[in-house]
């Protein structure tokens, strides 16, 4: 199996996920569009971990992926628990309503 | 017995405690007693060591107390104690006794005050930063006591906090003072570096070993060193603080802004001689300092009418004097003129802290004249003062200044000397002009106000600075060279090898396969001459006694006069006027003097330095103000600014 | 079959961690039976806490090296286990009046406290980077919960939300960077990069240097430095005060001490490509942190600002990559911690009882009417000034020291007219407090235990400053 696909392309796909990810960030207002984002980007980065894991012949690489998609879980179920405590005291999911705190 | 040491800062560190937490409850007396009783002790204690230093022959006149290992990181160790030499111990004598003399004085200054202990739970913790100062074994010790005057001088300053003159002037006093303290800081570091050490003797021992004679390290060193010097010695540029500290209660101006704080840039350049004297370079830059900033004060000096301005700015140009003095090599000369300015100095401000108590906190000289029936103490004391400024023989500072105006031009140059001299003439000129315009004349004074002389508590102190000014000058009488006895005394303190330091730069240049140029001028001595002296010290007292004559014209004889100078309705009259030649002296000299020492107080002073800072402040402010407006509050935006710092460092990096 | 060896794990060594662990959740079972009075978690937190600093001392030879190299415990380790356990026993001693006159009732802010606390051991410890990733992320997200805990409030919201969305943007760019230097060097472990640097035998030059960037930008969110300093100030107000004083030492420092382990251990010899980047992100921190904190009118908000100056300072011993300024690190978030939450206990002190009290002009006339808390606050602002004979300068000087040691006399000369400025604002309190009249009257909530925490932090602030020689000796 190895060599039919080099690891370039995987990291391409992989920075263009990233970048994806980060102008959702930059772009969206929504509040879960920009969490989903953050979601792709955390994602790419698997894949990363994963190719040069392959690549390189040794484990680290899935360990840590599986770390990432763990703490990726985490921060789901703990940012939802946000955005919905928030949702009751100002019923909306439009990011720039959220400007209380500023200068 | 100089083990004491440790002692004689703790005593003042106790009285501050005491005071700061009790003072409230235990009364007014008690609180009195406290601070008084605290310096007392300290002074003794600085006099039982003296008198052990004293007899310890001179060679070994030199004691480090080590009390504990302050910080040590891998090569890196300070410890803190104390260094007990015949430098430290001058220091240490005019610090305890002049502050003394001062605190007595305040428990009758400030009776009236309600926030008594207070002011002296801050004046004794001012004793002990001081003490920390002069006394400390290291650079990093003298730099807490440095800092530490600088903090209780700021609270002191804005004593008065209901007025916000007070609170300005102690805010600019501490910002301006910052400014040399970093300057001061770096230099330590760089010291550490260079030394791996930051210990006086060791620093000292291996400078001549270590540093080549006037190459780039030494430079810097000390000319930060300096800048330091010329921020908590009110020198020229960061001179403007200290005539606006004056809002301070009076004692404090005596002790802080004129006896000791102020001259802690010249003890340090003193302690650091050794440094300074590899460093041609910034030696002339101190003296050419010291001397501009002498003439300078001196002339904004003769236009002030707050009579605490009239002295803070001839304390400027007193410490100018110093510094000139340690800028031509004459550090005796230096730690002289500190002494016996610390004696009528202090003696002066306390007098006009006392002519103010007298009238009921009036300053402006034009509202004062003929105090001196209601207040005969003040008034003689503050007359021998004068004298003793002035330099009249055989009043301490005629000793003092005429030492360093001789140093200044056998080792500087001619042009430093008349600076000096110059300086000289304004100084006997202002001084008196206070003199006659607070004590003689007509009474000016609020008719609703009857002067009163000032309690005992307040004269004593008086008197005994009076006598010590008068005295004072006896430690370094001149002409036969082995009577000088501060000479001695700080001979082993000062001791500096020109000729081996230079044979081992050259050396060292030489490993380096570079060629130095020639130094063999500086190793030429110059001989002691005796005429030059006494033919410079007629001079001088010809220079003071001129300065006294003119103000005794200007203000006695014809106290309008000065009134049209200003105005400039001075010109035909004055020529028809029978003082013709007078007035030709006057019109050729003092008044351009006048006229140029108003535009340089109304224009350099005013507008320039402190517009300068003004203008920085406003800028700092501009900044913050874009900074905020960046912080807009949207999470996106927060999200831009990461990914833009992401796309700059890449860029850096690649 | 084949046996997959069991690492060597010394659990002496990993007790701090284990047992904060473990009275975590012994505190979240008992909130389920505690009602309203939460002082039995308060003293069970406490007593974790204090057992965890404990256990700390245990190991008898240091270093202990624990899961095939990817945790060892070492002085410095130790040393920030100290400061973690420290900072957050203090922050639930000011918890303790502040929650509930502030309706903060929720049992898992012990929790969440101590969990967080074992983050910051494991960050403290870690010297792998999948060990970092989990420690940053067990901190972080303990702080996201912590942040938002008044649940009421809708400023604590926002602070939670930003917060979480940014933090979480930030670990994209960490995780991303520690993927790329493993790419680039074939390993997780910092001894292990360090070593494949040194032998040249790196896959992608390219990836590494990217990796680097990447990484100073993760780190750089974490520890709160410009331009990804901006969440700071707006989740610094946002937050409960004592939570906030909590993230200003705590996790700031976790952070600080594993940037440090990653750039001073890890790829120090690729340091002459990254130092002139952090230069410029510690520069432009101290800059827009003090610069930022003159127009501050809220004290929360100031001394936010004021922390980000601080991590300005602070990077400059990581810039430095030696020893020295592990040790610096170490010292001066100690200091650091006494002076914030002294800061922060009088913050608290001053609150009343309908509103946190946080605008600066309320501390005037401070002076007259509470000398001793005037007295205190203006140690801490000098120290927090770099006065001697303060913790806080002692602690700069240290750092300045390491720096000039490597040669960073710029940097240097620049962090030193920094702190200068930095005493503007820092003085403006105390010219406040002195030196104005109020303007209304205070009521003012003295909670005991409020007041013992100032008391405490004025005695680390200058004992540090006096005798600093014995906490040094313990972070080298």
């Amino acid at each position: 199996m190895d060599g039919f696909v080099p690891l370039n392309h995987y990291l391409l796909l992989s920075a263009t996920l990233f970048v994806i990810g980060v102008l959702g960030v930059l772009l969206r207002r929504n509040v879960i569009v920009v969490f989903m984002s953050i979601e792709i980007m955390l994602n790419a980065v698997n894949i990363s971990l994963i190719a040069f894991d392959h690549y390189l012949n040794n484990s680290d690489g899935q360990v840590f992926s599986f770390m990432v998609m763990c703490v990726a879980a985490a921060e789901v179920s703990v940012g939802l628990a946000i955005i919905i405590s928030m949702f009751r005291n100002k019923p909306t999911v439009n990011l720039d309503e959220f400007n209380i705190l500023k200068w | 017995m100089l083990n004491l040491a440790c002692l004689v800062p703790i005593f003042p560190l106790i009285g501050s405690i005491i005071n700061g937490f009790f003072g409230l409850r235990i009364g007014k007396n008690a609180v009195g007693m406290v601070a008084c009783g605290s310096v007392a002790l300290s002074f003794l204690t600085v006099l039982l060591m003296f008198a052990s230093l004293l007899f310890t022959p001179a060679e070994e006149r030199m004691f480090e107390q080590v009390l504990f290992t302050w910080m040590a990181a891998g090569d890196f160790s300070v410890d803190f104690g104390f260094q007990i030499d015949p430098l430290s111990m001058v220091m240490m004598l005019v610090v305890t006794g002049v502050g003394f003399l001062i605190h007595v004085y305040s428990i009758g200054y400030m009776h009236e005050e309600y926030s008594y202990y207070r002011y002296f739970a801050y004046l004794n913790l001012f004793m002990f930063s001081m003490l920390l100062l002069v006394m400390g074994n290291n650079f990093l010790v003298m730099f807490i006591g440095w800092e530490g005057v600088g903090v209780c001088s700021y609270f002191l300053i804005g004593y008065y906090f209901e007025k916000k003159s007070a609170c300005d002037a102690g805010v600019k006093a501490f910002v301006v003072n910052r400014v040399g303290d970093f300057a001061f800081l770096l230099a330590i570091m760089y010291i550490f570096n260079i030394f791996g050490t930051i210990d006086f003797s060791d620093v000292m021992h291996m400078a001549p070993e270590k540093l080549i004679f006037g190459a780039e390290p030494v430079t810097i060193i000390t000319l930060l060193l300096f800048i330091g010097a010329t921020g908590k010695s009110a020198q020229i540029p960061l001179y403007t603080w200290l005539p606006d500290a004056m809002e301070g209660p009076t004692p404090v101006s005596a002790l802080i802004h004129a006896a000791t704080m102020v001259t802690a840039g010249v003890y340090m350049v003193v302690r650091c001689s050794v440094l300074f004297e590899m460093a041609p370079l910034i030696m002339l830059t101190v003296a050419f300092i010291g001397g501009a900033t002498a003439l300078m004060a001196a002339t904004i000096g003769m236009t002030q009418y707050d009579i605490k301005r009239v002295l803070a700015y001839s304390t400027v140009s007193q410490i100018g004097y110093m510094f000139l003095a340690c800028g031509v090599g004459a550090y005796t000369a230096a730690i002289f003129h500190l002494v016996t300015h610390a004696f009528f100095k202090a003696c002066l401000f306390l007098g006009s802290g006392s002519v103010i108590h007298g009238i009921h906190g009036e300053q402006d000289m034009r509202k004062m004249g003929g105090l001196k029936e209601h207040q005969p103490i003040t008034y003689i004391t503050f007359l021998i003062s004068t004298f003793a400024i002035a330099g009249i023989f055989p009043l301490s500072g005629f000793f003092s200044k005429d030492e360093i105006l001789y140093h200044a031009l056998m080792d500087g140059n001619i042009i430093l000397w008349g600076m000096g001299a110059t300086g000289a003439l304004l100084t006997a000129f202002y001084m008196f002009r206070l003199v006659f315009m607070t004590f003689w004349g007509e009474s000016r004074v609020d008719p609703h106000v009857h002067p009163h002389e000032s309690p005992k508590v307040m004269t004593l102190p008086l008197m005994i600075l009076a006598g010590l000014a008068t005295v004072g000058g006896l430690l370094g009488i001149p002409l036969v060279h082995g009577w000088h006895a501060l000479h001695n005394w700080l001979e082993p303190v000062l001791h500096f090898d020109l000729a081996a330091t230079l044979e081992h730069s050259r050396h060292m240049l030489h490993a380096q396969g570079e060629h130095p140029a020639s130094w063999a001028h500086l190793l030429i001595e110059t001989e002691h001459n005796v005429w030059v002296e006494i033919a410079l010290m007629l001079l001088s007292l010809g220079i003071a006694i001129t300065g006294i004559v003119g103000a005794y014209f200007c203000y006695v004889k014809n106290p309008d006069l000065p009134g049209k100078f200003i105005k400039g309705q001075w010109g035909y009259e004055l020529v028809k006027n029978k003082y013709g030649v007078d007035e030709l002296y006057d019109a050729t000299i003092v008044k351009p003097t006048v006229v140029g020492s108003f535009f340089l107080w109304k224009t350099a002073d005013q507008k320039g330095i402190d517009g300068g800072v003004n203008a920085v402040a406003n800028v700092i402010g501009w900044f913050s103000v874009q900074a905020r407006v960046f912080q807009s509050g949207f999470v996106r935006n927060y999200a831009l600014f990461m990914v833009m710092g992401f796309l700059v460092l890449l860029i850096l990096m690649f | 079959m084949e046996h997959i060896p069991a690492p060597a794990i010394d659990f002496i060594s990993l007790a701090p961690a284990l047992i904060l662990s473990v009275f975590g959740m012994l505190v979240l079972l008992m909130d389920l039976f505690a009602g309203k009075n939460k002082n039995l978690l308060v003293f069970a937190s406490l007593v974790g806490l204090v057992l965890a600093g404990v256990s700390a001392f245990a190991p008898k030879a240091l270093p202990v090296v624990s899961f095939g190299g990817s945790y060892v415990v070492d002085h410095l380790s130790v040393f920030f286990t100290l400061i973690f356990v420290f900072s957050s026993a203090l922050t639930i001693l000011l918890s303790i009046e502040y929650n509930p006159r502030n309706g903060i009732r929720a049992g898992e802010y012990y929790a969440l406290i101590l969990f967080c606390t074992v983050g910051m051991i494991l960050l403290a410890s870690a010297t792998d980077l999948i060990m970092i990733f989990l420690g940053i992320e067990v901190v972080s997200i303990c702080l996201y919960v912590l942040a938002g805990i008044k649940r009421g409030d809708v400023k604590s919201n926002e602070a939670a939300l930003k917060y979480f969305l940014l933090g979480a943007f930030a670990t994209g760019f960490l995780v991303y960077g520690m993927t790329l230097l493993y790419g680039a060097t074939g390993t997780t472990k910092l001894a292990g990069i360090a070593e494949v640097i040194h032998s040249g035998q790196t896959n992608s030059d390219t990836l590494l240097l990217l990796g680097t960037v990447l990484l100073i930008i993760g780190f750089g969110f974490k520890v709160a430095s410009v331009p990804f300093h901006m969440w700071a100030p707006d989740v610094y107000e946002g937050a409960p005060s004592p939570v906030t004083a909590f993230m200003a030492v705590g996790p700031k420092a976790a952070a600080l001490v594993a940037f440090y382990r990653v750039f001073a251990t890890a790829i120090p010899e690729i340091g002459t490509t990254w130092d002139t980047l952090l230069m410029v992100v510690a520069v432009a921190t101290m800059v827009i942190g003090n610069f930022g904190a003159i127009v501050q009118t809220n004290i929360k908000r100031l001394l936010a600002y004021s922390s980000i100056s601080h991590v300005g300072y602070l990077l400059i011993a990581i810039i430095a990559r030696n020893s020295l300024g592990g040790s610096a690190i170490a010292y001066y978030m100690m200091a650091y911690a006494f002076m914030i939450f002294g800061t922060f206990g009088i913050v608290i002190l001053l609150g009343e009882k309908n509103s946190e009290n946080l605008e600066i002009k309320n501390y005037a006339g401070l002076g007259v009417k509470q000398p001793a808390i005037a007295l205190c606050m203006t140690v801490f602002m000098l120290s927090l000034g770099g006065m001697p004979p303060f913790a806080g300068f002692i602690a700069k000087f240290y750092i300045f020291g390491a720096a000039i040691k490597e040669g960073y006399v710029v940097l240097v000369v620049i962090a030193v007219l920094n702190s200068v400025v930095s005493l503007y604002y820092y003085l403006k309190i105390v010219v406040l407090m002195y030196m104005k009249d109020s303007e209304r009257e205070l009521e003012l909530s003295m909670g005991p235990i409020t007041l013992a925490v100032v008391a405490i932090a004025v005695f680390g602030t200058i004992e540090m400053g006096l005798f600093p020689d014995p906490i040094l000796q313990l972070t080298q």
